[in-house]
């Protein structure tokens, strides 16, 4: 058993286990905040696809996040309330069950991914972080102004969305239904990464233009691999939506889109089991240190920089022993 | 609308973009040269303003307080050089995203715990109070042209720098061929920690200049953050004079956009949807610019320096 | 007075959660505000203003030893979530209360009044909680969010201004603002503009102002863009010939010290000022400006209320907070001596309450605001009439 295998089993274990432990120890409350640590997690896991593969360095991955949110939002606002949805054909009047909703988040979020990918991947480096930046800010504020649906004051969700025979309003119900589906959604990952398609992504990270030259057209998977992780946000913004009961611009706030990218880095890019860590870490830290302090950020600010200067590789790399995307 | 509040919708496009500019020519030169995203180049704004405003105050001199805010904000830039980004230059973009985002918490912070959590007060000195009519019919604040002259000044100043002197010509070569200045014995640590210090107090400049027209208080350097990016961006990584177009365009687009959008919407409805769809695409518009120069020119206009 | 119960109860992966340690029955209350990031000063306000109450209280809020809670949301919806769901599940408080603003509010609030607990608003009131989405276990203390922008429609009209230029951002509670103004202002709108939220330099829309020629100027700018406006309204020139007018929320006493001089001659609603003559404030402004070193602004007032207001309910109750239906009664009836004066619940159980004007001048300590009238008498607010309870 390598090292690599503990932490696996020992992370499973952990996250397995989690609800019945916290109950035990009369914690109930540590599987809400768990099942938002997942959440994030499957948005850094699907933010660590493009940037810990695909060199794609996304700084706009909050935006297919809120997308995926507004969707569930908007349709069980609209059942809420029996109005028809304005801006489509017909007179549909939303819905909340999960079924329907979830899809829906995640090919939306898919569908805008595609249009700011298509045009994002013209550019290269740097120019890329601050264009795809700028389109998220573009819906941030676009969200803002949109006074049906709250604009700045977002939206709450009356209802959390209808999965028979599940009960999301039942806190360990919905824990394991979204470690179901982060799990799924790595190993989902884990086979794009290792398959052909994710070897040519990982040709483009090293050399690019060696890809080109080799024949592969890498502007088509690049921006397959960027739609992907686009719909994995999605994913998220629509579980974090169910968990918060609430959608709001600020969820794609540039903000927030730096976040999701600490988590990654944080945990240990190109690893995809990092970011679990990192999304963990980073809500953790802020949950302990708030309580702790007014002014908690004193120490998270400094502790971020020391991870980026000591622990290279991020903190799955120091337990696992192995350096950022080495597999 | 008339001619004269255009030329005055000018003036003030003008003027933020020189604002921008101040803080721009540092970013890009850091950029350029030692390859590092400075998320932190905001903090330095805002040490900038700080302290420029204690100073202010308690000294009685805008001038003493404006100079303080410079060497504070050039002293936090050296310091946290050499403690942390100085690692940094051969990292790869995420890494220094990770540590300046850090950088970032830790400033605004000490600064909440030194200054307190309510905004500072700086106000106007009082030779620069008051309105010129350099436009005829439109009064304008002095304090403005004054911005506007130093902009463009330390623009000057910063092209003779950069082209009649050995420093300049180090950081011409550095930004192309950073291996071969290295190889011919030049400093390359020190070089990296002069030219930081100065994109710092160009940072601190800025947040001075800011201080009589804004609310100094923690967070106004991430407001602008993004909009001194987008600037080097449109401008192109590396290129001052990028910087200076892409500063004067994003000033003037933002504006006009403010200005004037609102008042074409009317022509198409009612109002106040009118305003209300004018404000949320004026919000917009200098991502939009972004975006639009990206896809035409996917290295910026005066490309300096490969991404 | 001992703010962190104590941090308790690592888990493998290092889960901890907070386990107060509390007396035998003592009255638990967990105040959710915004302490840093943007917008910190007001949650410091309201929670500073609780604080000192519970301290000349000795720490007992109608004779019980009261617990107090305060965790900050730095001015995330999902973190104020978090944070509400942690007190009711695990914390089991009895009282929530301390939100700023009314997004937070209107995520937060209708999860605290469903689970039973009551809920004690010291700032944010947006209209959806006092209209249709009223509820027995909800109490504001401060103003509906349109009260301040409504009597400054009425002072403007009052004065005899007909030409007036309106500012807000570009954002429901902007617009909320705009609505709530024109509802008592007769005169001519010169313009409505609306700006971007957070937005730092106004020099566009002050030439596109100078152009349009208003009689007044009414803006709703809260914090940081509230100062940016005045102080670059002042260096066009404009203070003296278009007088600005606005709600209170611009012209507090932090925002004051941070415009300055540029604020002189402008006039803001409010329905508190340090300067109100009663016994009650002056008390409690002079115990502020010992305690703290600086002047209580409307939002301290509304944290000290908001303590008040708690501690007569639970005396009348004789401690026993578990029994709902008394503790509203009791809560409903209002009997404490608010610092604003004259204070009463309408049946949404928002003030109704005086608002009055204030000027901004300078005095010997610098500036500030005083009192120059009063706009309305026990006023109420548009929304209660579609409160169903």
């Amino acid at each position: 058993m390598n090292r690599r295998t503990i932490v696996h089993s020992v992370g499973l274990l952990i996250l397995a286990t989690l609800p019945v432990v916290a109950e035990a120890m009369g914690e109930p409350f540590l599987t809400t905040i768990a099942s938002r640590v997942l959440i994030y997690a499957i948005a850094a896991v699907s933010l660590d696809l493009i940037l810990g593969f695909g060199a794609m360095v996304s700084f706009g991955h909050s935006a297919f996040f809120g997308i995926g949110a507004y969707v569930v939002g908007i349709l069980t606002h609209h059942a809420f309330n029996s109005e028809a949805i304005a801006f489509l054909p017909g007179d549909w009047t939303g819905s909340t069950a999960a079924v329907i909703q979830w899809p829906l988040a995640i090919l939306t979020a898919g569908l805008f991914a595609l249009v700011i990918g298509a045009l994002s991947l013209r550019t290269q480096g740097v120019y890329f972080i601050m264009i795809t930046l700028a389109f998220a800010q573009m819906l941030y504020y676009l969200m803002i102004s949109l006074p049906t649906y709250g604009g700045e004051d977002g939206l709450n969700l009356w209802e959390r969305s209808n999965l028979p025979p599940f009960d999301l309003y039942d806190d360990r119900e919905f824990y394991y239904l979204v470690l179901a589906l982060l799990l799924a959604f790595l190993g989902l990952t884990r086979r794009i990464v290792s398959s052909r398609f994710g070897m040519v992504l990982k040709g483009c990270k090293q050399n690019e233009p060696r890809m080109k030259a080799l024949g592969f057209p890498t502007y088509r998977y690049k921006l397959t691999a960027f739609v992907i992780a686009g719909m994995g946000a999605g994913l998220a913004g629509a579980l974090a939506a169910n968990h918060t009961e609430f959608v709001g611009p600020g969820m794609m706030h540039w903000t927030r889109s730096g976040e999701i990218m600490v988590m990654v880095i944080l945990g240990g890019m190109g690893t995809l089991i990092g970011p679990v860590l990192g999304a963990a870490t980073l809500l953790l830290m802020e949950e302990v240190l708030s309580n702790f302090t007014e002014h908690w950020m004193v120490i998270l600010g400094p502790f971020l920089v020391l991870v980026v200067l000591y622990l290279r590789g991020g903190i799955y790399g120091w337990l696992t022993g192995r350096r950022n995307g080495d597999d | 609308m008339t001619l004269v509040l255009f030329l005055e919708q000018t003036l003030n496009g003008l003027q933020q973009g020189v604002m921008l500019f101040l803080l721009a020519a540092g970013l890009t030169l850091v950029f350029g040269i030692m390859h590092l995203i400075n998320l932190a180049h905001g903090s330095l704004y805002m040490v900038g303003a700080y302290v420029t405003a204690s100073v202010t105050l308690a000294s009685g001199n805008f001038a003493i307080g404006v100079l303080a805010g410079m060497a504070a904000a050039g002293a936090t830039g050296v310091v946290i050089e050499l403690l942390a980004l100085r690692r940094l230059y051969a990292r790869d973009h995420l890494d220094q995203v990770l540590a300046t985002f850090g950088v970032i918490l830790t400033v605004n912070e000490l600064t909440k715990i030194i200054w307190g959590p309510q905004a500072l007060f700086l106000s106007t000195p009082t030779w620069l109070s008051g309105t010129i009519e350099i436009i005829p019919g439109a009064p304008y604040p002095a304090y403005r042209l004054f911005i506007i002259a130093v902009g463009l000044l330390v623009g000057i100043v910063l092209r003779h720098l950069i082209v009649n002197t050995r420093l300049g010509m180090l950081i011409r070569a550095g930004a192309t061929h950073r291996e071969m200045v290295g190889a011919m014995g030049v400093d390359i640590d020190r070089l990296f920690t002069v030219v930081f210090g100065i994109g710092a107090m160009l940072a601190g400049l800025a947040g001075a200049m800011a201080g009589p027209m804004l609310a100094i208080e923690v967070g106004m350097g991430e407001k602008i953050l993004i909009l001194t990016f987008v600037v080097i961006i449109i401008g192109g990584i590396g290129s001052v004079r990028g910087a200076l177009v892409g500063a004067l365009l994003v000033g003037v687009v933002d504006t006009y956009g403010r200005a004037f959008l609102p008042m074409i919407m009317r022509t198409f409805f009612e109002p106040s949807t009118a305003d209300s769809v004018g404000a949320s695409l004026s919000s917009m518009s200098i991502y939009v610019l972004m975006a639009v120069v990206l896809i035409w020119r996917p290295r910026g206009l005066f490309q300096a320096y490969g991404g | 007075m001992k703010r962190i119960q104590g941090l308790a109860a690592a888990a493998a992966l290092s889960f901890i959660a907070t386990l107060p340690a509390y007396a035998a029955d003592a009255v638990k209350i967990g105040m959710i505000t915004t302490l840093s990031g943007g917008g910190a000063s007001l949650g410091v306000d309201i929670r500073d203003g609780f604080e000192l109450a519970l301290k000349q209280k000795n720490g007992m809020l109608g004779g019980v030893a009261t617990e107090l809670t305060v965790v900050d949301d730095a001015r995330k919806v999902e973190n104020a979530k978090q944070i509400a769901t942690r007190m009711i599940k695990q914390d089991d408080v009895d009282v929530v209360t301390g939100i700023v603003w009314s997004n937070l509010a209107m995520a937060v609030v209708p999860s605290v009044t469903r689970a039973g607990k009551v809920y004690i608003s010291p700032n944010a009131g947006p209209s959806d909680l006092a209209g249709k989405g009223c509820d027995a276990n909800y109490f504001n203390v401060a103003w509906q969010n349109d009260n301040l922008h409504e009597a400054m429609g009425q002072y403007v009209t009052d004065k005899g201004f007909k030409n007036v230029y309106l500012m807000a951002p570009n954002y429901p509670a902007g617009k909320d603002a705009l609505a709530g103004f024109k509802r008592y202002y007769k005169g001519a709108v010169a313009a409505e503009v609306y700006t971007k939220l957070g937005q730092v330099d106004y020099a566009a829309e002050i030439a596109n102002l100078r152009a349009a020629k208003p009689d007044a100027v009414f803006f709703f700018l809260p914090g940081g863009m509230g100062i940016n406006f005045v102080k670059q309204y002042a260096q066009a020139g404009l203070t003296q010939d278009v007088p600005l007018f606005g709600p209170a929320f611009s012209f507090d006493e932090g925002i004051l010290k941070a415009v300055g001089d540029a604020a002189i001659g402008t006039f803001n609603t409010s329905q508190y000022s340090h300067d109100l003559d009663n016994a009650a404030n002056t008390a409690f402004a002079s115990a502020f400006v010992e305690a703290y070193g600086r002047k209580p602004s409307l939002y301290a007032s509304q944290g000290y209320d908001a303590a008040m207001l708690l501690d007569s309910a639970i005396a009348k109750v004789g401690g026993n907070v578990k029994d709902g239906d008394a503790f509203r009664a009791a809560l409903k009836a209002a009997d404490f001596t608010s610092v604003r004066g004259a204070f009463k619940f309408g049946p949404n159980q928002h003030p109704v309450q005086d608002i009055y004007v204030r000027e901004v001048v300078k005095d010997g300590e610098g500036v500030t605001n005083r009192l120059v009238g009063k706009v309305f008498t026990d006023h109420a607010d548009a929304y209660a009439a579609d409160c169903k309870m």
